[in-house]
């Protein structure tokens, strides 16, 4: 078990349904203060509608999810936005700013939601661009002017900009090459550990899960049918954390493959 | 299929869009009276609505005043009355035309990139990580664009106003042979201010429906790129009936009998 404090985030029978597609069925989840949880599962189980639900951006129908012991579910906007104040994202696409240059967008939580003055935001963000790699002459360019492993960094240095306590990742690896990815996970890691924040990754890289994760929860259905400690995801016992960290379509997941 | 189950889909549709049009309208117009004012993405709207479309606003209003003098001159001349030509240019351009044609191009030119623009934003995410970095998506896209339409918009057929009495003066003057000063003398004994408020109280209620559009159907575009494509015929389409709507209405307001 984990250590007896109180978790950072603490969700409790969260529902979700887009009409009568039930998402997220009861789902339970503990985050840690200070760890590094990775949900995996398969497309379409529901791991993206779980963040969008933790960050406010969907309201599910039922459920609790607790951030610091603040139940964020029916909070008003402002109590929302000082939960916002601690939280940092990475998006699936990075989801830069194509209208703003590269130093503007990991500045932005600084001056839009902080009130920092520009000047003081552009050394930070060249700081943060540095810490993800890359150099000042990269701050000056629009995101359409970056490759994909690129904007990830980016996206990563907007995500740290604000020094957050809680991090989370959606499918940080997801269309990287594997080396990319590899480096991606590693100034993941790296970045977390400096900040000494807690983080929520989502996931279906394995290789991203195992290095960045403290423990690994899988989605299934809605649900989070196992959770454990990184070392004990080979030897589980669960035929569908079996099944999916070795990759084979024989097992208890049924995927749909119909046409149309 | 059940015609009446069709019926009553169709009907809790449409009034499901006309009440999320209205809750949208209704946060867009709170945020554009609240702090903070994005100032510096104002101004980018302002000279993306104003600057930018004078142009097209422009050629729009000289070919329009060209026509209106020329069809006006072969139809009151079977009457003997070419004579208002000048009164039927000045009225037609700053009560109807220039408000009209000027707000269906810019329609067609604003609201269509505004769609596109906040639809593109949608779908990447873009607009979740605005919300995600403390910032409200209505106050940061919608309000500046809703402002700078209300503002640029009467600017916009104001010159129109003066480049579409302008293009029926050539036309009157050097094709059909009037006097310069007498067709000017004309034109300004018969213009009141209200034609002209009119025209500038419509340009300002149009600007406000074209951003709202393409605001609204930008920011609930879904699926990719099809869906900003969706998106954005519709922005231009809704715009375009709600400019010929209320054309009528505010007319029915300023000039009913």
């Amino acid at each position: 078990m984990m250590a007896d404090k109180q978790p950072k985030i603490a969700i409790k029978g969260l529902h979700k349904q887009f009409g009568k597609k039930i998402v997220l069925n009861g789902l339970d989840l503990e985050v840690p203060d200070g760890q590094s949880v990775v949900i995996i599962g398969g497309s379409g189980t529901g791991k993206s509608v779980l963040i969008k639900n933790i960050l406010g951006l969907l309201s599910p129908e039922k459920g609790s999810i607790l951030i610091d012991n603040q139940d964020v579910v029916g909070m008003n906007r402002a109590e929302r936005e000082s939960i916002l104040q601690k939280v940092g994202i990475l998006f699936q696409n990075a989801a830069l700013f194509d209208s703003l240059q590269v130093w503007e967008n990991v500045a932005f939580g600084l001056i839009e939601g902080r009130g920092m003055k520009r000047k003081q935001a552009h050394e930070i963000a060249i700081d943060k661009l540095a810490d993800v790699g890359l150099g000042p002459d990269i701050g000056s360019l629009f995101p359409s002017e970056l490759s994909g492993g690129m904007r990830k960094r980016v996206g990563l240095a907007r995500a740290i900009a604000t020094d957050p306590e809680i991090i989370f990742f959606d499918e940080p690896t997801t269309g990287l090459d594997p080396i990319m990815g590899d480096v991606i996970n590693d100034l993941i890691v790296d970045r977390v550990r400096h900040l000494g924040a807690t983080t929520l990754t989502i996931t279906h890289d394995m290789a991203s899960a195992r290095k960045i994760a403290d423990k690994i929860a899988m989605i299934y259905k809605g649900k989070i049918i196992w959770a454990g400690p990184v070392s004990d995801i080979d030897n589980s016992g669960n035929d569908f954390v079996d099944q999916f960290i070795n990759g084979r379509a024989e097992g208890p997941i049924q995927m749909d493959v119909r046409a149309g | 299929m059940n015609p009446l189950a069709s019926i009553g889909r169709t009907t809790i549709s449409f009034f499901n869009t006309i009440g999320r049009i209205s809750l949208f309208t209704c946060r867009a117009v709170f945020h554009c009276f609240v702090p903070p004012v994005y100032g510096r993405l104002l101004v980018r709207q302002l000279i993306e609505i104003g600057y930018y479309s004078l142009p097209v606003v422009g050629l729009t209003a000289i070919f329009t005043g060209m026509v209106l003098a020329l069809q006006s001159y072969t139809g009151f001349v079977r009457f003997n009355a070419e004579g208002a030509v000048a009164s039927v240019v000045v009225l037609s351009i700053t009560r109807e035309l220039a408000p009209v044609l000027a707000g269906l191009m810019v329609s067609g030119r604003i609201g269509a990139a505004m769609a596109a623009e906040i639809g593109t934003m949608s779908v990447t995410e873009q607009i979740d990580a605005l919300t995600t970095l403390s910032t409200n998506p209505f106050k940061y896209l919608v309000a500046p664009r809703l402002i700078a339409g209300v503002l640029m918009l009467p600017l916009l057929v104001l010159v129109a106003d003066i480049i579409g009495v302008f293009g029926g003066y050539l036309v009157s003057v050097y094709k059909l042979g009037f006097n310069p000063t007498v067709y000017l003398e004309r034109t300004w004994d018969i213009l009141e201010p209200l034609d002209v408020v009119s025209g500038l109280v419509k340009a300002a209620v149009f600007g406000f429906l074209i951003s709202l559009m393409g605001c609204y159907h930008g920011y609930h575009s879904r699926g990719g790129a099809q869906g900003v494509g969706a998106a954005t015929t519709n922005a231009v389409v809704s715009a375009s009936v709600l400019i010929l709507a209320f054309n009528y209405i505010i007319t029915e307001l300023f000039f009913a009998i």
